[in-house]
Order: structure tokens, then sequence, then C-alpha cells
């Protein structure tokens, strides 16, 4: 079984995996990183997004082997000496999310987005986030809050 | 206390939230037990198929196997799923074994199982069972099946019950009437496709047993499932952990649930299943999948004379928990908000080889909707009137409220003519009708469609006595228990189970109101039945119009209690004592005591009134008299490319009078994604069955859900018309956008392309329906010319013979 050496969340693992198995899979079962939920079987809905290197990646969609040497963040490791990262705030203030299943990938995917548009228009979200589906909330409030979010990242940057 | 002071009615953020935006959740899935086991099951690859030999043996020796199990294995004691709304006296229950022994009916339908020690390995596994099936025919089609000579789903037949209600003379309705609309509207097979997929954990000490479930409803699950396992009721405890929505799909006994509770108790093991989407949209149950016909007869003044309906009704293989019931609480509704002298309703119940349906958000009432709403937007083209008009010529006036419609419900309120007044403003109708003529009249490629949608819904499920004059098994109260804890913070107990719609913010609110307590000093337990031993759950926006108002029972009994302490310990009566913003004072005095120092009063209980149990909690059950009757105006605007079939929505205006606001934050959330929900029926989704009964829309990539891209931002408000039937005044949210936008978005679609000569689009809307609706009707046009023209010659011929 190969052995697989990553960091999630700020922590090394160093791991002996089937070849076979999910990254999801093994951040859910081998490590309970239960945050990031499965929601599908096809690499649709976007509901295990995690940053791998800083890009978010389905985590459905990648071996574990696959993320030997890597840097895995997910939805737990976001926050900071227990402050949200600005996204995680501006879901909660702009009531982006009612069941929160899909929460955690929309959080990271949104993330991503803002690094290749900073001050993306609406309709670049809607765009960028194609790839994570919400069952509740009909997107309105998740696009209020990737632009909330993108205004607070930026003022935190600049 | 004073407004400014009000919890109810503020856009608080939500409670829930915290765990949800940092990973701190609870999936049924994401439990690990020690010594835990993985349950897979194989599944039927036909649509109707005698099972004639099962061998599991292989499957047995595979690594990390720990069981197999056919259906026969479990043939003595699974029982059969439960059908709680026997609708008829002589509906058709077929037996339904949670795992098939000798007959599948459907794709998907378990056949056998794997039981390992995780997951891979339990999946592994599944390919060494050996199952042989002598094929039978699939039945797929509703009018087939019930034709003379069809293949039988069971052999009692494919007919489940007819279902009738009549009100008024509708033959006198007909009898000559100027003006009659006859259509015939499919409503297609949906997939609810909550997100967070369904989930089984089943554990057992030997004697009591724990269930874990995505589900809507421990607490009907706790009875239903003592009811068919035989387990003890008292022994057996449901949890609903945090559940990634449900819309109703799991609002429902399943056989996945049964067999993990037989399989623990079997092994003595803990157990745990979790589907894949694929198997889910397979297996979850499906919504809508009704033919209707509705006729309506009107004065050519677009009076309404009217309304006849004919449903026919999907059932799928089984009879689920609420499966024929659905589309009868569509029954009071084809009336919507209009007026009539005459109405009929007839809906049969047919069984078809597919998944069985059952409720999905709206349940009844949005097939119910789009049928009227449609039909109404045809009967303006007949009369000539625009469809607002004909509309508010029909509609209840708000002065005639109450009003006890022609199906037999009295609506408390409503303002119709309020929340269209203030939609039409929103949209700016004048301007796009002028736009709309300015296209047609320059014949552009790109036609723009305006579609209405004046809705109403009964929600707050239900009056008990209503639904055991429907023969459902069960009634509709809801429980809460409000307890002060000896510092003075507040436990909640609702009987109501949450799964994305925010109950403990809203429930925080209004505890906070009634007791004149701080809202961060409220917590609400839920879905346990261990701890909340009473409830009926959650579905048919009932939860704060029914559970809501046993919530504000329950702290009134907290309230009464706490004053009776409070007079002892100020040495006054009972009667002048006051309370506002958690104090009680003695009248025309400044002597006070908080609610808090109350409660420790109580706990301590060392100088109580006489006779006075040292208790500040009470329980509340509130059974509701009526329905509440949210209501309000959509209108669609769309712009479809009549090249290419393509539909845009350009603008969407919905507004809403769901009564009193609890928290408008929530509200507008829930306005949103049914609006997305009702966009998504008209426009993507459908469960597609091929000739042989296999679903081909196993998967999201072929099962269309909308994405944020595919979706319009939408412009919501609302009126407020206080419901007057409770004592909050609400009504209900959680299905007016599902149930509203769907022929809101339709009826711009046809709209568009009235001038075409279409006169229906079937849904979904997708581009080539509409392309092809397009060249079907420039055929028929054609054919229509020709046949003119060559009727021309040949009267000219016989002029010229003659």
């Amino acid at each position: 079984m190969p052995r697989i050496t990553v960091k999630v969340d700020g922590i090394s693992y160093e791991e002996d995996v089937e070849p076979r198995m999910l990254l999801v899979h093994f951040l859910r079962d081998r490590l309970g990183k239960t945050g990031t939920p499965i929601g599908c079987d096809t690499s649709n809905c976007g509901s295990c997004t995690v940053l791998m290197d800083g890009k978010s990646v389905k985590s459905c969609s990648v071996l574990a082997v696959q993320a030997d040497e890597s840097e895995i963040v997910t939805i737990e490791g976001l926050s900071s000496d227990g402050n949200w990262h600005p996204m995680q705030r501006a879901f909660h203030e702009e009531h982006a999310l009612q069941c929160g299943y899909c929460t955690p990938g929309m959080i990271l995917a949104a993330i991503d987005l803002l690094k290749d548009d900073p001050d993306p228009s609406d309709d670049a979200i809607r765009q960028g986030l194609e790839g994570n589906l919400c069952r509740c909330t009909g997107y309105c409030n998740i696009v209020r809050a990737v632009r909330r979010g993108a205004g607070e990242m930026g003022v935190t940057t600049r | 206390m004073t407004d400014t002071m009000s919890e109810v009615g503020r856009a608080r953020r939500r409670k829930e939230d915290a765990r949800l935006v940092t990973g701190r959740t609870q999936w049924t899935d994401n439990i690990q037990l020690p010594g835990m086991l993985h349950v897979a099951f194989l599944r039927s690859p036909m649509a109707h198929a005698r099972i004639t030999r099962v061998d599991v043996s292989a499957a047995r020796g595979r690594p990390g196997v720990v069981a197999v199990f056919g259906g026969a294995d479990f043939a003595a004691e699974q029982g059969s799923l439960p059908c709680a709304w026997p609708v008829t006296e002589d509906v058709v229950i077929p037996d339904h074994p949670p795992m098939a022994v000798s007959e599948v009916r459907y794709v998907g339908e378990a056949v056998a199982c794997v039981v390992a020690t995780d997951r891979y390995k339990a999946a592994d596994a599944l390919d060494a069972i050996e199952i042989d099936y002598e094929p039978l025919e699939p039945v797929l089609d509703m009018t087939e099946a019930l034709a003379e000579g069809s293949p039988t789903v069971h052999e009692s037949g494919n007919k489940a019950f007819t279902w009738k209600f009549a009100q008024g003379d509708i033959g006198e309705a007909f009898r000559d009437a100027p003006v009659v609309i006859d259509r015939t509207f499919v409503q297609q097979r949906l997939i609810p496709s909550a997100m967070e997929p369904r989930a089984v954990v089943a554990q057992t000490d030997g004697d009591r047993f724990t269930l874990h479930s995505a589900t809507q409803i421990p607490h009907i699950l706790r009875v239903m499932l003592a009811l068919t396992t035989g387990i003890p009721e008292h022994r057996l405890r449901v949890i609903a952990p945090d559940v990634g929505g449900g819309f109703g799909s799991k609002l429902q006994v399943t056989a996945e649930e049964v067999l993990c509770l037989l399989i623990t108790r079997r092994l003595g093991r803990p157990v745990k299943w979790t589907e894949s989407r694929s198997e889910g949209n397979l297996t979850v149950h499906h919504g809508r999948d009704q033919l209707q016909r509705i006729s309506v007869a009107a004065e050519r003044d677009g009076r309404i004379r009217g309304v006849k309906v004919d449903l026919l009704a999907d059932m799928g293989a089984y009879l689920m928990l609420v499966t024929p019931g659905v589309p009868l609480l569509g029954a009071f509704m084809y009336n919507g908000i209009y007026k009539m002298d005459a109405y009929d309703f007839t809906c049969t119940g047919v069984f078809t080889t597919k998944m069985p349906t059952d409720a999905y958000r709206g349940a009844g009432r949005p097939e119910a909707t789009y049928a009227i709403e449609r039909a109404m937007d045809e009967l303006a083209v007949e009369v000539g009137l625009d469809p607002m008009e004909v509309r508010r010529r029909n509609w209840i006036k708000h002065s005639e409220f109450p009003y006890t419609t022609i199906a037999g419900l009295t609506y408390d309120s409503g303002n119709y003519e309020a929340a269209t007044d203030r939609a039409l403003a929103l949209f700016g109708y004048d301007k796009l009708r002028a736009e709309q003529a300015d296209r047609r009249d320059r014949r552009d490629p790109v036609q723009l469609g305006i579609g209405i949608s004046t809705y109403t819904e009964m929600c707050g499920l239900a009056p008990s006595r209503v639904l055991g004059s429907l023969s459902y098994g069960a009634g509709g109260w809801e429980h809460a228990e409000v307890r002060m804890l000896p510092t003075g913070t507040v436990e909640v107990v609702t009987g109501t189970s949450p799964h994305g719609q925010g109950h403990v913010t809203a429930w925080s609110q209004i505890v906070a109101d009634a007791l004149g307590v701080p809202f961060e000093d409220v917590s609400v337990i839920h879905g346990d039945t261990a701890s909340s031993h009473k409830g009926m759950d959650t579905y048919g926006s009932r939860s704060l119009a029914v559970g809501g108002i046993a919530l504000v029972q329950a702290c009134e009994k907290v309230r009464e209690k706490a004053r009776q302490v409070a007079a002892h310990l100020m040495e006054a009566s009972a009667d002048d004592v006051e309370f506002s913003d958690g104090r009680f004072r003695v009248r025309g005095t400044t002597t006070e005591r908080t609610i808090q120092e109350i409660a420790l009063a109580t706990f301590a209980a060392h100088d109580l009134p006489e006779g006075f149990e040292p208790r500040l909690d009470a329980q509340a059950t509130f059974d509701p008299d009526n329905f509440s009757f949210p209501h309000g105006t959509h209108l669609c605007a769309v712009e479809v490319d009549t090249e290419t079939g393509a539909t845009t929505i350009r603008s969407y205006v919905a507004v809403d009078d769901v009564g009193k606001v609890v928290n408008p934050l929530i509200v507008e959330g829930q306005v949103h994604g049914g609006i997305a929900q009702g966009i998504a029926q008209a426009l993507f989704e459908e469960a597609v069955y091929d000739a042989e009964g296999n679903l081909l829309t196993t998967t999201m990539a072929d099962y269309l859900l909308p994405s944020a891209a595919d979706l319009p931002d939408f412009v919501t408000d609302r009126t407020e018309t206080p419901a007057t039937t409770n004592p909050l005044g609400v009504k209900g949210a959680g299905e007016a956008g599902t149930i509203a936008a769907t022929p809101a978005v339709v009826n711009a679609i046809v709209d568009a392309l009235r001038p075409y000569g279409v006169r229906d689009v079937r849904m979904p809307c997708t581009p080539e329906r509409v392309w092809r609706t397009l060249q079907n009707r420039a055929l028929q046009n054609r054919a229509l010319q020709n046949r003119a023209l060559q009727n021309r010659a040949l009267r000219n011929e016989e002029g010229a013979s003659a």
C-alpha cells in the first residue's frame, strides 16, 4: 500500500492508503475531517471542495495518493485563532446557507474564485461557482455573500 | 413589550450557522462507532422481474465481509413498508417488503446486501452476488396501464384508487357555457435532490435500539419503525442529527432504515449505510408525475362558472408513507384564489414499475396551482383580456374575507390586490408589455414573454380532524416544551425537526419576546426522540404555523407560573402583577422581580406559594383549527430565442404574503430557494425512464439541477396580511416559492410564443422542446395554409366547371 505524506489544516500526516482511496474518504474516514461532506459521485455538486496547494479541487475527484506531498485546507482549517475567515463571516451575514451541506465547498470555491478575480461581477460569481450546487438558497444570497467576502478580503489584503 | 424591543420581526443572523460554516457538523455519515460495519445494497437492474435464484455464497468469502443477506433472509421479520394514508376504503396497498423476495417492480429496488468492515469492501463484494431474474413486462405509461389487457404491476391490477370530490352543479356550470377551456398538462416526474444523501446508522445493546437517520421525521419514523419491525416503541430511539435538506424526500420510512435495524439486531454490531447520489436518484422517492386534465367553464367576460379536474397520478410501484395523499393535497387548491359556483375533482392513482412518488416541496399544491394558473392564461386569451385582468375579475376581494371557497376551505385572510399592485410596480408590467408589442411588430427572433402566477396555498398541516376526514393515519398537532433553568437561561424542546429552516434562531426570537429574556439565552433541542419525546416533525410549511404556536402557548404557561411566584415573593396578588420586558412589577409600584430571579427562586424552592410545584417549565400541544393560506403574485419575464429555443429569464418579481414574519432573512431565503426549485421544474428537471423502465437520469450530470449560472437574481418583497387563526398571525413560507414559480415561468414562455400559434410547452421547457414545439406549430400552420389554398383552388375549379 502506498504511503503518503500530506498536510491537512496545518497538521502533517503520514498514512498508508489503498491506491484507489478517494481524497474525500481519506479526509473523512481516516482523518475524521468530517467538515468536508460528499454530495454526489460524479463530481457535479462540489460539496467536497477543498483547497489543495491553494487551488480548489473536488476531493471526490482526487485520489489520496495524488495528494501526496501536498497541503490541504478544508473548511475546518479556515478559521485562525478562532476568528472566522471573511468568507465564512460573509456567508453568515448574508444568510447564504440554509441546510449548510454545500456551504464548505461553496466557501472554499469562492475563496479560490477571488484569487483569479478579486472583484468579480455578479455574473462572474455565478459563472465561477457553476461547479457547486446548492438546493436551498436559490443562490441570490450566495452571490451577495461572495461579493461581501470579496470586499472584506480586499480591505484586509490591501 | 414595545415594538422597538421586539425580537420577532428582526433579521437575526442564524445561530445554526456557526457550526455549518466551520465544518463542525453532525451529518449522519460522520458517525463512527467502535466495531461499526458498513452496508452496501445490491439493487435490481430490472424494472419488473421475478427473482428465480439468489446465491450470495461467493460474496460471503470476500475480504472484510461479515454477512451477506438476500430478501429471503429477512422475509419472516421485515414486514411491509407503511403507507399511512389509505385515501379510500378500497385503495389497493400492495405488500412492500423492504428487500424484494420474489419479485422486483422498479429499477433500484434492494435485492441483497453486503455487510463488511469498510464501505469499499462492502461495495466490492456486491459483484460476487448472483441473482437470476425472469423478466416481466414493465408498466411505464399511466394511460396504457389503465387500458384493458395491460401488463400489471401487482396482481390486483394497476389502479390504486379513484378519489372524487364535487361541490356545486358542475353539469350546470358547463351547460351552454360561452367559453370552455380544456387542457391537459403534464407534471413531469422530479427528483427532490436534497444535497445531503440519505444515511443511516443503527446500533443496539441487545435491549435498546438507536437509529440515526438523515430524516425530516424522527418522531413519525419511530412510531412507524416500531409498527414495522416489532421493536417496541419505548426501546427505540430515533435521532435526526444535522440533516442536509429534505424538501419532502426525507419525509419517508425507507427500506434502508428498516433493514439497517434488522441487520444490527441480527449481528449485534453497529451498522452504517450511506447512499451514493446515483443510488439516491434511483431510490429516494420521486415527486409530481401527474397527468392533469383541467376544464374551465366561463362567461364571455372571463368570469369562471366552474372547474373540472381529472387527474392521473403515478404512484410508482408501491404506496409509500403518503404517496396516495399527495395529489389529494392539491384537490382543494385547483380553484386557487378564484370564485366559482361548481368544482369537480377526480383523481386516479396508477401503479407503474417506477420508483414510488411521494411528497416533494409543495406536494400536490404546486401541481394544482400550475394547472389553474396555466388555465387562467388560456382563458384570458380566449376572452381577449389581459391575463391579470381575468384574474382580477375572478379572485376573492380583500373585503370578502373570510371566504369559504368552492372546495370548502375557509380562507381566513388575504389581500390579493395589494400583493399584485406591489408586484406590478416592481416589475414594470406596462413597460414590458409595450416592449413585447414592439418585438412582436418587428418579428424579433427573440421574443419577450410575461408570465403571471397569483397563487395561494394551504399551509400549517394540519387540523387533525381534517386529516381524519381524509383518512390520514395521524394527527397534525405540534408540541413544545419550555424550561426556565436555574441560572435564568431557557431551554426549548420542539417537536419540529429542522433541516435547514433555521428553527433554532426563529424559536429563540419567539421565546425571547414571550419571556423577556435575551435572544442569546435561549437554546433549542430537537430531532432526538429521547430528548424531544413528542412531535409531528417538519413538512407542509407547518413548523412555525403549528409548532410556533405550541411554543407560544408553552411560554404563556411558564410566564403564568412565574407570575404566581413573583406575586408571592412581592407579597401581592397575582392579578396586580404586570409582566413586561422580562420583569414582573406590582402595578403602580416600583417593586419588581426579573424572570431570572423567579427562575432561581423556583429552583431553590425555599419560599414558594402554598402547593406550588417547584418547576418553571411547561409543555403545550397545539392542534390548529384551520390551515393557513399564504398567497402572492409572482411575475416572470423571459426572452425566448425562437431560432434556438433557448429561454432566458430576464426578470423575476415575487411579492408574497406569508402573514406576520418572525425573521425576514429566513423568509426571504425560503422564498429564494422555493423559486429556484419552481423554475427548475419549468426549465430543467425531469426524471426520465426509458422504454425498458431504466432510469436515465441517475446522476447530477443527467438530472439537471440549476447552478448559480442558470438562475437570475430574484426581486422579492412582501405584503403582510396577518393570519387570523393563530396568535402569531403567521402563515408559513417554505413552499410558496416552489408553488408559484413554475406556472409563472411557463406562462411567460407560452406568452412569448403566442404569435406563433403555440398554446402550450411541455415541461421542462428545454431549448430542444421549445424549438420542436415551434417547428411543429410551423408545420401545422403550413399545412393549414396549404389546405386553404387547395380549398380555394377546388372552389375555383368548381366555379369554372359550373
